[in-house]
């Protein structure tokens, strides 16, 4: 531990691909990079799978059960996620359930619990820039990635609806970006950056998501970026499945990767 | 196939209900659709979804394969003058459809074994929740 005392106290939700050989990596260097900066990331008890995407139509009471579980059993701590559609589905239910009363009575009637709606919902990158900071992060950072073109991936979750999410600004944000020039590398512009992946379509529609997959990771190789990172484990598949990512000529990271890597912490191909 | 006036508008304002849309608001500008990242493989716009749902020609919307092709980005919702919705519209169709008959467009069945896989649990979760009930 990098700090003699806990400063910032969590509760972390891990969601069910954190805990997949498809998001393992993100967990791994996401811990260790916390516990070095000095924020405790305790994982909640017999959490359960958030539901990866937000109910959308107005009766559809059902599937808003299990993420109201996390927030109901959190109380008032802040819960911090890693995956965008964790953090996308737990904080639109917060929401819903502190401006809907219809929902949060039929849903505390279900639940046999009365929930105080305090309940802080945060991704992890927010809690980097809100608590930690980036002149602090920078401080922390032993092995600047000097020369290391990245680009940051946003894609839709942690952004839109804005002001529900509340994250960043949905047209320009800028909070990775200010990440990774925090580590020290050499951020890379390009359009497209909050451009959909094609996000679920992998299951139904697979053409359809290669196109739009493609569009993102080709714009990035035009500006000359040889490393995206992202904070959705979908997105990474997704982008991961276009020809010039199997070509080696790119490279899609986990935004917490780069950050353990900067702050010189090892982290163990398989170890946890 | 829909062939009253009663039930045309009975689905309108059932899907109009659980998107908490109001579709006549739409002034078919078409920033949606020039938002939208998936709009090549739609057979009806984003924009023609809303104008058939405002004019009650409702058989082309549940018809239609754009809501299927529809992948929740929100970039529509971010950018409608309107401050409307449309990927709430498009899942209250979708919910329309596959309410009554549960998992007509995705059942663990149609998956190979190959993508059951390779597919990130992120992936297969929320296929799920989006096209079947």
């Amino acid at each position: 531990m990098h700090l003699e005392v806990w400063q910032l106290e969590y509760l972390y939700f891990p969601g069910c691909t954190l805990k997949d050989k498809s998001g393992l990596e993100m967990e791994k260097t996401a811990l260790k990079s916390a516990e070095y900066l000095g924020i405790s990331m305790k994982e909640m008890e017999e959490w359960q799978c958030c539901g990866a995407v937000y109910p959308l139509a107005e009766d559809d009471l059902i599937t808003l059960l299990s993420p109201s579980r996390t927030l109901y059993a959190a109380k008032e701590k802040a819960v911090v996620s890693l995956c965008s559609a964790c953090h996308h589905v737990l904080k639109r239910t917060n929401e819903r359930l502190a401006t809907d009363k219809d929902a949060r009575d039929k849903i505390s009637y279900y639940l046999e619990e009365d929930y105080p709606g305090k309940t802080r919902v945060l991704h992890f990158l927010e809690v980097i820039r809100d608590e930690v900071g980036w002149e602090k992060l920078k401080e922390e950072v032993k092995m600047p990635l000097k020369g290391r073109s990245i680009g940051a991936y946003y894609g839709c979750m942690l952004l839109r609806p804005s002001q529900e999410m509340d994250f960043d600004n949905p047209e320009k944000p800028r909070i990775m970006e200010d990440f990774l020039e925090a580590l020290g590398a050499n951020v890379c512009h390009y359009p497209f950056r909050h451009k959909c992946c094609g996000a679920y379509l992998a299951v139904t529609e697979e053409g359809v998501m290669e196109e739009a997959s493609q569009k993102v990771v080709n714009m990035a190789l035009e500006a000359e970026v040889k490393e995206l990172i992202t904070a959705c484990p979908l997105c990474r598949y997704n982008l991961e499945q276009s020809p010039a990512v199997k070509e080696g000529k790119i490279k899609i990271s986990y935004f917490t990767e780069p950050l353990a890597e900067a702050l010189g912490l090892q982290v163990q191909e398989g170890s946890k | 196939m829909i062939d009253s006036e009663n039930v045309t508008s009975r689905i309108r304002n059932e899907i109009m209900e659980r998107c908490d849309q109001d579709v006549n608001a739409c002034i078919q500008c078409g920033r949606c659709t020039a938002s939208c990242p998936v709009v090549p493989a739609m057979d009806l716009l984003p924009r023609e979804i809303m104008l058939h749902l405002q004019n009650g020609t409702l058989q082309r919307v549940l018809d239609s394969k754009t809501p299927w092709i529809c992948a929740s980005c929100f970039s529509c919702a971010a950018r409608c003058p309107r401050n409307l919705d449309i990927s709430r519209v498009m899942e209250a169709v979708r919910v329309k459809l596959l309410r009554p008959r549960g998992a007509i467009v995705l059942s663990p069945g149609k998956l190979s074994r190959e993508m059951l896989q390779k597919l990130p649990p992120q992936a297969l979760v929320s296929g799920f929740r989006k096209f079947s009930k």
